[in-house]
């Protein structure tokens, strides 16, 4: 069991949480090497998983899932703990190892109880790590619950604002989520073997079967996707987002909206239209009339705000809308294009939570009209909002626009009026983002300075340098090295399309 | 010819714009001007180099029996959406391209010199010529563009330059909000190029990759200039409300073009663009960047010439925008402004000339007139912007106002600003008489109503660059250059002002049909006495009349304004576009869409959610009293409950 790679992506943060649990409070000294440590060897296993996968593929290996192991947990119920790894887990496990790495350095000054912080942090990294590898529909679940709830913890208690109200409905709203998310679960694994004692939850095991009745299939669609779509902040369910996202302290925020929300559009493939595919075929448009209200409300509402994360989580609303759009579109173009922009927003989301962070901490504001000037005051951080921005609203070089791009092609092979309607609406959204995105800049980061007190704020520290620098490089390296990326995403998704190709 | 040349002129600036971009902080200033500067005539020499060979060598690489040859000299694969769109990155060596080499390199260069001393005083000298190098490299990415797909790339990498220039002096909130506008209103017209781009390779990428247009990739401008003329027409013959699908994708790509050209409705950013430092708008607002929409046509020309509609379309936007342009230019005060509506209109004459082209009229002159007035006003344009440059940084303001009576105390300036003057009015022998004497016979080769109108506007061309010309340096000396004497600018400003004069003087006397054509097959360029003549003679009879109201100082110009004010304000206040389209934008758009958006977000989604939580919380409330600890009331409800099923079960039971 110890011999598969991706066991210890959970066995690492659990040996980070237990070395915390020895440090103590007060031995900042301590809590910083073991999170640096353990975030370091996380990044590391991660990149060599990438390039051991990507050399296995090239070595002719074409097997579903790769570095799969299995072993019984729970017999009565058939419940495994089941792992394995395709292009695109070993993606989304990079992004969360890249995340995790930044966001350790984004809150290097974290006050009170830093070693609780981390901790909660590290189990919320465990319940991530922890979902993406498991193919499993049960541990799947209950990863996705150990992410959930130090979440509540982590907002209620470094919060600021309006903390205890947002804590407590982002986490009954995700929750109210997973209600509907179980009810799928239980109902895929009752179906899904022609008889009751092959009930399994293994999701390859699953989809081979295929006996999920078709009837079935489009209720158990619905719930999985309602209830993953939930976190990936679907219309009309986001609204747990604005707040959370604005009382969350900043490697909360980060590690929520870079990677937690992606389990939502991850989920969404990976279970709902997999195991239902003639479900996902038939009742498709119903959640595309929602994500495509997504995209063009969120980036409508994003315009207006005048909180840096409110904007921010207003433009997620809208980016985490297009991811769950373009896997809707249910063809490979348009799906990689949604693994594309989810590698982006969230890379592209966690660099502005970090900088909101790192300005907050010195305005002691994020009012944008309270604010001005910033790149007289502190260079460097205005130069990284800019390429922040710039990454939003889709700049050629960044990988925001590889995936724009992707998703709208591919969208655009569906030839029927409905889907051409709502892809055009789609990419008017590429407007709207330069709009509140320039808005912002031309208010924050460009202009006379508007606060006296504000010019005697220093510039980035070399933590946070770290911190920004390794996020910035990772945007613009998909950005212009797309392909191997593209490659290894789109032979992922031959199972799911060949799934869906059956069900028709 | 080998790849390095090629991958050279796309990598020395980008290197360029890396290294000033993350090094420049800790550079000194000279160190970085002198590096750009050098960087940039390395990129000259190769450039012309590779164009140079390209037009005279002769080979049979790029020349087969007079007819020029497209050649790519490599073509990358980026990224593949599917089978058929594939993304390259390559470069296209082809007579536009090459022109563009030479125009782009040309004034880039002279703009990098000029700054030297132009903003030799200013904070971020360094950011600068990051920024300029950033630009040039993304505007050669667009001229050498193999596929439609790097031209759009690059397209939105050239906005993203112009964006960061004229937002340059960033503490002043209107260059910020100039930039801002600048960026979304180029942005808004690309989008109806991505829409263009997404129907026309869907399309072309539906057809069999066993058929005629072949296995390439369906965003490739020679598989689809080329080969493909009646593949596409049978291909894209559906039609959508009237037009052909063809139609649609060309005009929806040519918005885009409208956008980057500031065509009318699309216009308003340029004016303002002027917010950015002057050698910039010399670059990108005059010579290179506002002609992408120009090159966009003349790239796709057989595109555009399978799908008619969309040629008239061009030639009717052209037309109202040249003149519309020309009458705001008559009544501006900022003489940048003045160059601005001026560029407006003279590429609005390269659209026109375009759209008229047909192959069956002076064998598809107007095509090769377009381009040879891309080229001539490239050079003019730029020259012009420069000249004002030096003037404003010898006054310090941009209004002709605080000038007046220059010609004697900047006879280098004068001299030049005379010769662009002349050219840009059409007098011979400077080089925009040539090429708009070109246009002007393609025009009335096509249709005597496009050439009266744009002969017409060439009249008001000339009119409102030498009114422009008299107030600034005839008129009446300005008081104020008792306190401070205004003198030429330095060397770095002055030799680029002598070289674009004498190119502007000497241009029109290349035989540019030899090179560039829309067949690529040499044209023999003749006058026409029938077109030059009259063209000269209005222009001179608006140079006399700009003469006879602006030489000295008199009352004339005053009376004329008064006898019709109306007039005279609205064209000043351009036509009021800026006010409506700030009413739609903010009032509308702004202040209704998303504001309302917003409301209805928090009040009603969001509203709906709390009303849950207050409904679970307030049925809480009220039956939390039922567990209240009191043994009586739990009695009371187990008897009331036992009766309640006491009855039901003898109910049913009878």
């Amino acid at each position: 069991m110890f011999g598969n790679i991706l066991i210890w992506f959970v066995i690492v943060p659990v040996l980070m949480i237990a070395g915390l649990a020895c440090c103590g409070n007060s031995n900042m000294k301590a809590i910083r090497t073991v999170m640096v440590a353990g975030s370091t060897a996380l990044l590391g296993m991660a990149v060599w998983l990438v390039c051991e996968f990507l050399s296995l593929r090239a070595a002719g290996d074409t097997s579903e899932m790769l570095f799969t192991g299995s072993w019984l947990w729970y017999a009565p119920l058939n419940i495994h703990l089941a792992v394995g790894v395709d292009g695109i887990s070993v993606l989304m496990l990079l992004l969360s190892a890249i995340i995790v790495f930044a966001g350790t350095f984004a809150s290097w000054k974290i006050d009170p109880l830093p070693m609780n912080f981390f901790l909660w942090f590290c189990l919320l990294s465990t319940g991530v790590f922890g979902f993406f590898i498991s193919i499993d529909m049960f541990t799947m679940f209950m990863f996705y619950e150990v992410a959930l709830i130090p979440m509540y913890l982590l907002i209620g208690v470094w919060g600021t604002g309006r903390k205890e109200y947002s804590a407590m409905k982002l986490t009954l709203m995700l929750m109210g989520g997973s209600a509907f998310l179980m009810l799928g679960l239980l109902g895929i694994f009752w179906h899904s073997a022609p008889t009751l004692d092959q009930c399994t939850w293994n999701i390859l095991e699953i989809s081979h079967n295929a006996a999920i009745d078709p009837s079935w299939q489009r209720l158990l669609f619905c719930f999985t996707f309602v209830g993953f779509g939930v976190l990936g902040a679907m219309f009309p369910f986001h609204t747990w987002s604005p707040d959370g996202h604005a009382c969350a302290p900043t490697a909360v925020s980060m590690l929520h909206a870079g990677v937690l929300m992606k389990l939502g559009g991850y989920g969404c493939f990976r279970i709902a239209i997999f195991l239902c595919p003639q479900g996902a075929q038939e009742l498709a448009w119903i959640f595309i009339i929602l994500t495509g209200i997504s995209v063009v409300y969120g980036a409508f509402s994003a315009c207006v705000q005048t909180d840096l994360k409110y904007i921010n989580a207003y433009s997620s609303v809208s980016h985490c809308g297009m991811v769950l759009f373009a896997i809707l579109m249910l063809n490979t173009t348009a799906m990689t294009g949604g693994i594309l922009q989810m590698l982006s927003h969230g890379l592209m989301t966690a660099l502005f939570f970090a900088l909101i962070g790192m300005i907050y901490g010195r305005t002691h504001t994020r009012d944008i009209r309270q604010m001005g000037g910033l790149m007289k005051i502190m260079p460097y951080l205005g130069v990284c909002y800019m390429i922040a921005g710039f990454a939003s609203l889709g700049l050629p070089g960044m990988s925001g626009f590889v995936a724009e791009m992707t998703i709208f092609f591919g969208a655009f092979e569906n030839a029927d009026m409905f889907h051409r309607v709502f892809v055009i609406a789609a990419t008017c959204s590429i407007v709207i983002t330069a709009v509140y995105i320039l808005r912002v800049v031309g208010k924050l980061v460009l202009g006379p300075v508007q606060d006296e007190h504000h010019l005697s704020l220093t510039d980035a520290s070399w933590w946070e340098r770290l911190s920004t620098v390794t996020l910035i490089a990772c945007l613009a390296g998909i950005g212009f090295f797309p392909n191997w990326i593209n490659e290894a995403i789109r032979t992922s998704f031959e199972p799911i399309i060949n799934a869906l190709q059956n069900a028709i | 010819m080998g790849i390095t040349l090629p991958v050279l002129i796309l990598a020395l600036p980008f290197a360029m714009f890396l290294i000033l971009g993350i090094g420049g902080v800790k550079m000194p200033r000279k160190l970085a001007g002198i590096l750009g500067i050098c960087a940039n005539g390395a990129l000259l020499a190769i450039s012309y180099i590779v164009a140079l060979t390209y037009f005279f060598s002769g080979e049979t690489a790029y020349i087969i029996d007079g007819v020029r040859q497209q050649l790519q000299l490599f073509d990358v694969t980026w990224m593949a959406f599917t089978d058929r769109l594939v993304v390259n990155i390559g470069f296209l060596l082809d007579p536009i391209s090459a022109m563009m080499l030479i125009v782009i390199t040309t004034i880039s260069f002279m703009v990098h010199l000029y700054s030297w001393g132009y903003m030799e005083h200013e904070p971020g000298f360094q950011r600068y010529y990051a920024f300029l190098s950033l630009f040039t490299f993304s505007m050669l990415g667009l001229v050498v563009a193999t596929n439609i797909f790097q031209m759009y790339i690059f397209w939105e990498l050239v906005g993203v330059s112009s964006y960061l220039l004229i937002g340059f002096f960033y503490k002043l909130p209107s260059a910020v909000s100039a930039s801002k506008k600048a960026f979304i209103v180029t942005r808004f017209a690309d989008l109806f190029m991505l829409i263009g781009i997404l129907v026309l390779s869907y399309y072309v990428a539906e057809t069999p990759a066993d058929g005629p247009l072949g296995g390439a990739s369906a965003f490739n401008f020679i598989m689809l200039n080329n080969n493909s003329v009646n593949v596409l027409e049978s291909t894209l013959c559906g039609t959508f409300m009237g037009g052909s699908i063809l139609s649609w994708a060309m005009v929806f790509i040519f918005v885009g073009g409208m956008g980057k050209s500031a065509m009318l409705p699309l216009h308003i950013w340029l004016p303002d663009a002027m917010e950015g430092p002057t050698p910039v708008s010399a670059l990108i607002h005059a010579a290179t960047m506002v002609v992408a929409g120009v090159y966009l046509v003349a790239r796709f020309f057989p595109l555009y010439l399978i799908a008619e509609g969309s040629l008239l379309f061009i030639t009717v936007v052209g037309a109202i925008t040249a003149f519309y342009a020309a009458v705001v230019a008559c009544c501006q005060i900022d003489i940048k402004r003045i160059l601005a509506f001026s560029t407006i209109s003279q590429i609005a004459f390269m659209m026109v000339s375009l759209g008229v082209t047909r192959p069956e009229l002076h064998e598809g002159m107007g095509y090769m007139a377009s381009m040879f007035h891309l080229f001539t006003h490239a050079m003019f344009k730029a020259l012009l912007f420069l000249g004002a440059g030096a003037l404003i940084h010898a006054v310090h303001s941009n209004n002709y106002t605080a000038m007046g009576g220059m010609r004697k105390y900047m006879p280098i300036t004068h001299w030049t600003f005379l010769i662009g003057c002349l050219a840009i009015a059409g007098i011979p022998p400077f080089s925009g008489f040539f090429s708009k004497d070109e246009m002007l016979t393609a025009m009335y080769a096509n249709s005597p109503l496009w050439g009266a109108w744009m002969t017409m506007v060439a009249a008001l061309t000339a009119f409102y660059m030498f009114r422009m010309y008299f107030l600034v340096f005839w008129w009446e000396e300005n008081p104020h250059y008792k306190e401070h004497t205004p003198h030429d600018a330095p060397w770095q400003m002055s030799i680029p002002l002598i070289f674009l004069a004498a190119v502007s003087c000497l241009a029109g006397f290349l035989p540019f049909g030899e090179f560039v054509t829309w067949n690529r097959e040499p044209y023999h360029i003749h006058l026409d006495m029938s077109v030059a003549i009259p063209s000269i003679c209005v222009a001179v009879v608006a140079i006399a009349f700009a003469a006879w109201l602006y030489a000295r100082k008199n009352d004339k110009p005053a009376k004329m304004k008064a006898a019709m004010p109306a007039l005279w304000e609205a064209a000043h206040r351009r036509f009021y576009w800026d006010e409506i389209y700030m009413f739609i934008t903010h009032k509308i758009i702004f202040n209704g869409v998303c504001r309302g958006i917003a409301w209805f977000d928090r009040h009603v989604i969001d509203g709906t959610m709390d009303g849950l939580a207050a409904v679970t919380q307030y049925t809480s409330a009220k039956i939390k009293g039922l567990q209240s600890g009191n043994v009586q009331a739990y009695v009371l409800w187990y008897f009331i409950g036992a009766v309640i099923l006491a009855a039901i079960t003898w109910i049913c039971l009878l």
